[in-house]
């Protein structure tokens, strides 16, 4: 017999809350396309720059010159929009900030003054100064501009993972969260994983990007010698990044979940009863209404094996948690977290199918790995993106985990109207900068290496 | 210890608005002085290198301010909560129309940008000097420290105020006004020809706005904001800050035009504003305009001592490397730019 479902009975409402989650969800998920490339493409270029010092050949200081200029339009754009993310812990989430700057605020302002000045100054020297600077010069120029990105990426998810796992604090008598450790914060254990899963995503994404124009240029037989190097150092760099993805530090950031937030395990699994040796879903529709997987595809006893590295251990499912703990968006969390892995092992394929045929000295003449490689790019960003919505949707129904529910930290005075008018604003604005972003990186590939 | 805090969220805001104010100020004489496409592409390369640092002393000291006074930015963003998306919106358009103007060379698209930069560039002008005229004129905040401001009301500076009254569009125009002179004499510093001379007529012309206005909200600020009174009064001392603004102003137009004095001076003239107004609010760091107890100060908005403690720590030897960073910047693209020398 089936149940009435109750959520159709109640109109679609946009309280507040929902109108500052969107807020933040939209800008965060639209600013986060631009990061992954900076950050991955940065150690490419120390790639294609080491090469140019070590072998002295003009061609990989040509292919790194046609890489920074993509790299300063992806930048600017990474820029642009990540200066509403800082801003938007005080304009949306005001009682947050108050109950919690003290403690996220030393590593957000940590960013700022170690890692963004670092790569504003040294891109500003990396991308005008080659002539000044000299061949060494201008490599160090390179390399202080992906220590500060990557620097810039863990402060942030050192930031986030205090949200998933807050150490080092005290509440204070007004209910106030004081930081109590400055050390317990920087060396969170939930941190390593995350930070190292996040940092392969990132160089998975340069890498597929690089090796995508690379594998253009053979297809349209144009500017070889560099479509060449492209997917070469694309390849090399992407079957190395999505194997680490996978293990050991997705397999890591999954010890993680499972130790300190199980409910967002049984979630992420799509998990609804308690089980020895628990299978693991390949697909499948979770119906939280029915506490049901529909039209499952399991691999029997996976979960527990891959969980507890025993094959009839006992995983939790959501029944063994009260409802008010449950994650507040099951099915996005389930497929947001199916698609990144599915996304995940497709990557690994891909990679070593190119990686074998480039050992084999073959790849440059195969084109339907080439159209292979190049319509891979946009994955990803998807990838990415479904990986940090797994991570945001699995911290609810809280903000600060097992310290502060979302709902508490909205700013009480920013009405429902007035947050909806800037979201509506930020979503024209974006569209614009999404075109335009396309149509300038287009052109720069079209113009291609050579062009001044 | 949040005294000092309060002295480094201060410079760091002194810092933002003398570094990016030139390239801020340099976007509002664009359309004005650079006429050609070569002139506009030069004054786009005297700020080419630089203006996405001096942008970054904003995210820092929003940052700094964040850990140091995380009520207080938690009470002023969510309460100056339109003008602040317009900021970002503006930053957004201004930094892209940097960015992407010489990708494409064509009649409508760099024209295109040239009028966004000139336009965003104005406007941010005018917002944080209206922002700056919100905080010494004082917030309605309520028992939890919060508020909320419409943008406006009747433009009156009474108990319903909004973020625009005739005060802050005051602050407004003088804070125009002031990045316009600032902006034009860093241009003139880094062109030649027939640029330079404009941008000089501008910086000129721009002064004697100044003049005025800049006599105006000091009178008016006394007026509406008593604590600064009181500040001065009590401090004697503190009136070095605005002699320091009054040496500035003097200096732009006295000294040696053909060297880096004028635009020293201008730079003097914003820290001796700035630093004034933190002085006279002090111990406030967003006063009430209702109820002088409601008012935050450094001691009910700081974060715990632990916290500033150990931020010192970090945030001496960080700021000592930044410093590196941008002496060594500057001075690699120290001298007048030559449009040849395109970067990528």
């Amino acid at each position: 017999m089936r149940r009435v479902r109750r959520a159709s009975a109640s109109a679609f409402k946009m309280d507040a809350l929902t109108v500052h989650r969107l807020h933040f969800a939209f800008t965060v998920t639209f600013h986060y396309i631009f990061p992954q490339l900076t950050m991955g493409l940065a150690l490419l270029l120390v790639v294609l720059k080491t090469m140019a010092l070590r072998t002295g050949n003009e061609h990989y200081n040509r292919a790194a010159r046609f890489w920074a200029r993509i790299f300063a339009i992806n930048f600017a754009m990474g820029v642009v929009t990540g200066i509403p993310m800082e801003f938007q812990f005080g304009t949306n989430w005001a009682r947050f900030s108050k109950s919690a700057g003290g403690v996220i605020g030393q590593t957000l302002a940590m960013e700022g003054v170690f890692s963004f000045f670092m790569e504003s100054s040294f891109l500003g020297l990396f991308l005008f100064g080659e002539k000044k600077l000299g061949p060494r010069g201008h490599w160090l120029a390179g390399f202080l501009v992906f220590l500060g990105s990557w620097l810039s990426g863990f402060f942030i998810v050192a930031t986030d993972a205090w949200m998933q796992h807050p150490v080092g604090y005290a509440l204070g008598p007004r209910g106030e969260i004081l930081l109590t450790s400055f050390w317990g914060l920087l060396l969170n254990p939930w941190l390593l994983w995350q930070y190292l899963h996040n940092m392969m995503g990132a160089v998975v994404t340069g890498s597929f990007a690089m090796a995508a124009v690379g594998a253009f240029y053979l297809l349209v037989k144009r500017e070889q010698p560099y479509g060449q190097t492209f997917v070469r150092v694309g390849v090399i760099a992407g079957i190395v990044s999505a194997v680490l993805m996978l293990f050991p530090t997705g397999d890591g950031q999954g010890k993680n979940i499972a130790l300190h937030q199980p409910p967002t395990l049984a979630a992420m699994e799509g998990l609804f009863k308690t089980e020895a040796g628990a299978p693991l879903a390949l697909i499948g529709q979770p119906d939280v209404e029915q506490r049901r997987l529909d039209n499952p595809l399991e691999v029997p006893r996976a979960l527990s094996f891959l969980t507890y590295r025993r094959w009839m251990a006992q995983v939790k499912g959501l029944d063994a948690f009260p409802p008010d703990r449950w994650p507040d968006n099951i099915p996005l969390l389930y497929f947001s977290y199916h698609i990144m892995v599915g996304l995940g092992t497709i990557f690994i394929a891909v990679m070593a199918l190119a990686a074998v045929e480039l050992w084999r000295g073959r790849l440059f003449a195969q084109r339907k790995v080439l159209w292979l490689l190049m319509l891979s790019a946009p994955f990803p960003y998807i990838a990415n993106t479904a990986g940090w919505i797994t991570a945001e949707a699995g911290r609810q129904p809280w903000l600060i985990y097992g310290l502060m529910r979302t709902h508490e930290g909205v700013s009480p005075h920013v009405s429902a109207g007035n947050a909806l008018f800037t979201l509506i604003g930020f979503m024209g604005m974006y569209v614009v900068l999404a075109i335009l972003f396309l149509l300038l990186v287009y052109q720069e590939i079209d113009h291609g290496p050579e062009a001044a | 210890m949040q005294t000092v805090w309060f002295m480094l969220v201060a410079v760091m805001i002194a810092v933002y608005v003398v570094l990016d104010g030139f390239d801020l100020g340099a976007g509002i004489i664009h359309l004005l002085v650079a006429r050609t496409d070569r002139e506009r592409r030069q004054v786009l390369r005297s700020i080419g290198p630089v203006w996405d640092g001096n942008e970054v002393w904003l995210l820092a000291g929003g940052g700094t301010l964040y850990f140091a006074f995380p009520a207080l930015y938690a009470s002023s963003f969510s309460g100056f909560y339109l003008p602040l998306m317009m900021v970002l919106w503006l930053l957004i358009l201004r930094g892209i129309s940097i960015e992407f103007r010489n990708h494409i060379d064509s009649l409508v698209w760099k024209p295109f940008w040239d009028v966004v930069f000139g336009g965003a560039s104005a406007l941010l002008a005018i917002f944080f000097g209206a922002a700056l005229g919100n905080v010494v004129r004082g917030v309605p905040l309520d028992d939890a420290n919060e508020f909320f401001l419409p943008l406006w009301t009747n433009f009156g500076i009474g108990r319903e105020v909004g973020i625009l009254d005739w005060y802050t569009v005051l602050v407004a125009l003088a804070a125009f006004a002031t990045l316009l002179v600032h902006g034009a004499l860093w241009v003139a510093l880094k062109t030649d020809g027939e640029l330079e001379r404009r941008a000089r007529k501008a910086a000129q012309a721009g002064w004697w706005a100044l003049l005025p206005l800049t006599a105006a909200i000091t009178w008016y600020s006394f007026a509406i904001q008593p604590r600064l009174g009181a500040s001065f009064g009590a401090r004697p001392w503190g009136y070095v800050f605005p002699l320091l603004a009054v040496a500035g102003l003097i200096g732009m137009r006295a000294l040696d035009r053909r060297s880096l004095a004028p635009f020293l001076c201008s730079s003097l003239f914003i820290v001796g504003m700035l630093t004034s107004a933190a002085f006279g609010l002090y111990p406030y760091v967003l006063p009430s305009n209702i109820d002088p107890r409601l008012g935050l100060t450094v001691y009910n908005a700081s974060a715990a001592p632990y916290g500033l403690k150990v931020g010192l720590a970090w945030f001496i030897p960080g700021m000592l490397l930044t410093t590196g960073y941008f002496v060594y910047t500057y001075r690699s693209f120290a001298g007048k730019v030559a449009v040849e020398d395109e970067g990528y």
